[in-house]
């Protein structure tokens, strides 16, 4: 079997599970009586009519790469992390707060405390169902899921009470958001008239970082050998438990620089319903890149472009809004259905012996490769 | 009648628990299979939409009184569906069963959500269950109210706790389900299909899921939200834990949430003042100190839980 092979087999099964899941959704399309091919034209096609389409795809591909490469280390260290989206919240509650306590500071100062104050919030929120499941065994899911619902109505008392905005006290309309950050803490745009803002360097900086640490350093590596076989780690000398807690931190670091970039870069203010869902879009993104920064930034691309089209088909097609964790829903499902013959050695050779037949007849010098495997 | 603060706290709370218990017990045949079904959750959403729909399209016509009726069924219905779309994927393709739990979940949310703001738009109440006491046993003083003087669901779900104690334990089927979930090896050795086991207890614990989910929106809310669920399946899920794998501590548990949803209700019509977002918060604050108070129970749990079984496979 040639390498090529390998790769062609892999991309034909993820090209089957994305048709299933494709199949599935336009299911769902039909119940409501829409046509499934033109919601899926609208959705693909409908963002690249013009500039703003294009940059928005992009708008919504920074925070699901941050979010995607926290989850990447999480699940490559052995721990699973659902909670990115409470993690993004207590990051945007921190990061809002150190903007709006130091206004005076000098801009990249400012910037550079912001966004660690929300990688420090979103890694302290994770680091609780890390140090849960480390100490006492918690099932680090169900732990971030409710950390989840505990986070929100957080985010919600803070937004109601001690952080609105004294403008909105003052007219009465009482909307449940922060003052505006001061113009030093907001990230420049990248093309004027848009809403492109420089977290997208961030993002794919942090990228080539993460595939380094992961990669290339020893401490990443442990966290990775944990995480393959905790037994076999254990015995060569790395404290397990230690790695899942820090794997879950730098995991919720991500999420919280993710917030703390889209309250930055987009809103400008805490505002409700912020996250948009980011938190478990970037659980598909990671699975969908395999868990790999290189896959992540592609990933992050497709589902912005998901995002953006879906928002479309709701203005022109009246697909509600929740069709996108329906095609969320079924694309999770049919990845990790395809994960058994992605790595299936036995169905690959099968794959491989029945599609030999077919170039044999057609150019016999290439059996000798199909011979080889 | 009054009795006092905390005779409401008991009488709000016994039909609360309800559709938590309904569905940790569906789970404990889920885990006590081996497989670990988080997207309950999911079921549960679906159950609450799809069992709304009769009693709101039917308000009128023959089969008017039907309706809830109809509802129940077709809720379990779709739990069946959904527990058999789990079992493929967790089954017979081997999936990570966390992840695809999620999944399951993001489904059944999306697809309740979505077909609801098409086909009914706003919130819209039905007219529900109604109460029914037993005769004789709900004039007992004080306990009659308490316990026999609710909607027929309530009695329902508890007698479940007896049959799912006896199924479990008393008859060949949950013996297999206790074997597959145990030593599917041995099991499968000694010619029981564990495969086949899964998928049953997956439709089963799918029903129970879908019915759970049923009587939020038909007996309990009486209308139906996108977020009328809020965690309730993943609540489930750790009440088995809690529960430890047993019916009647499972019930146990349901009743400690819901009465500390009870409590949590009282507190707030009772003009307390307590920020109204740390009340909301006090289940999941519950769950997680649950989960962190059992780990003892957790070695009695079954010891394949989670792990697909793979026939092929050598050790």
């Amino acid at each position: 079997m040639t390498s090529k092979f390998k790769i062609a087999y892999g991309a034909g099964v993820i090209l089957l599970a994305a048709l299933a899941a494709a199949v599935l959704g336009a299911l769902v399309l039909k119940a409501i009586g829409a046509s499934p091919l033109d919601t899926y034209v609208t959705i693909f096609t409908g963002p690249f009519k013009d500039v703003f389409g294009i940059t928005e795809i992009l708008v919504r591909a920074v925070p699901l790469i941050l979010v995607g490469l926290g989850i990447a280390i999480a699940f490559r260290s052995g721990i699973i992390n659902i909670g990115a989206e409470g993690q993004m919240l207590i990051g945007i509650l921190a990061a809002t707060a150190t903007a709006l306590a130091l206004p005076g500071l000098p801009r990249y100062l400012l910037l550079t405390l912001v966004v660690l104050a929300g990688a420090i919030g979103g890694g302290l929120w994770a680091g609780i169902a890390g140090i849960l499941r480390a100490r006492l065994g918690v099932n680090e899911i169900l732990s971030t899921v409710m950390l989840n619902y505990i986070a929100a109505q957080f985010y919600t008392f803070f937004l109601r009470g001690p952080m609105i905005d004294p403008g909105e006290l003052e007219t009465g309309s009482g909307t449940p958001q922060s003052m505006r950050l001061p113009e030093s803490a907001i990230l420049s745009h990248l093309i004027p008239g848009t809403r492109l803002h420089t977290g997208l360097i961030l993002a794919l900086v942090l990228c080539v970082c993460v595939y380094f640490f992961l990669w290339h350093t020893t401490f990443g590596f442990r966290l990775r050998a944990a995480g393959a076989e905790a037994k076999a780690a254990r015995y060569a000398g790395i404290h397990v438990p230690g790695s899942l807690v820090m794997a879950m931190v730098l995991s919720g670091c991500f999420a919280g620089i993710a917030g703390a970039v889209e309250v930055t870069g987009v809103h400008h203010r805490a505002i409700e319903n912020i996250t948009s869902g980011y938190g478990f879009a970037g659980i598909v993104v990671a699975l969908f890149g395999a868990l790999h920064p290189a896959g992540i930034v592609p990933a992050a691309v497709f589902f912005g472009l998901l995002l953006v089209g879906s928002d479309m088909t709701q203005r022109s097609a009246g697909v509600p809004a929740n069709m996108i964790l329906v095609l969320q829903g079924v694309i999770i499902l049919c990845i990790v259905s395809a994960k058994m013959y992605l790595n299936n050695a036995y169905t690959q050779e099968r794959a491989a012996r029945f599609f030999a037949r077919f170039t044999a007849k057609a150019a016999p010098e290439s059996t000798k490769d199909g011979g080889q495997s | 009648m009054t009795h006092g603060f905390v005779y409401n706290i008991l009488l709000l709370g016994v039909p609360f628990s309800v559709a938590l218990l309904l569905a940790s017990l569906g789970e404990m045949f889920n885990q006590r299979a081996g497989v670990f079904n988080l997207g309950c959750e999911g079921i549960m959403c679906m159950g609450a939409f799809l069992g709304f729909l009769p009693p709101y399209f039917l308000k009128t016509g023959p089969l008017a009184p039907y309706g809830i009726l109809i509802g129940f069924a077709i809720a379990m219905v779709a739990g069946i569906i959904l527990g058999l779309l789990f079992a493929l994927v967790t089954v017979t393709f081997r999936a990570e069963q966390g992840i695809a739990g999620i999944g399951l979940q993001m489904l059944g949310w999306g697809v309740a959500g979505t077909l609801f703001r098409h086909y009914v738009g706003g919130v819209t109440g039905v007219e529900g269950l109604a109460a029914w006491a037993i005769p004789g046993l709900s004039r007992i003083p004080f306990l009659g109210e308490l316990l026999f003087n609710h909607n027929p669901m309530v009695y329902i779900a508890f007698l479940m706790v007896p049959a799912s104690w006896y199924i479990l334990f008393k008859t060949p089927w949950g013996l297999k389900v206790r074997a597959a979930g145990t030593a599917p090896r041995a099991a499968d050795s000694m010619g029981i299909n564990v495969n086949r086991v899964r998928y049953q207890a997956l439709m089963l614990g799918g029903a129970m899921a879908g019915l759970g989910g049923a009587y939020l929106s038909l007996c309990q809310a009486k209308m139906f939200a996108d977020d009328l669920v809020a965690g309730r399946g993943f609540i489930a899920v750790a009440l088995v834990y809690f529960g430890r794998w047993n019916p009647v501590g499972i019930m146990g548990g349901a009743l400690l949430f819901s009465l500390a949803q009870s409590l949590q209700l009282s507190i707030q019509v009772g003009g307390i003042k307590f920020p109204y977002e740390f009340a909301v918060m006090l289940p999941y604050v519950l769950v997680i100190l649950v989960l962190s108070l059992t780990r003892k129970a957790r070695m009695l749990g079954p010891s394949s839980l989670g792990i697909p079984y793979n026939r092929e496979m050598r050790y």
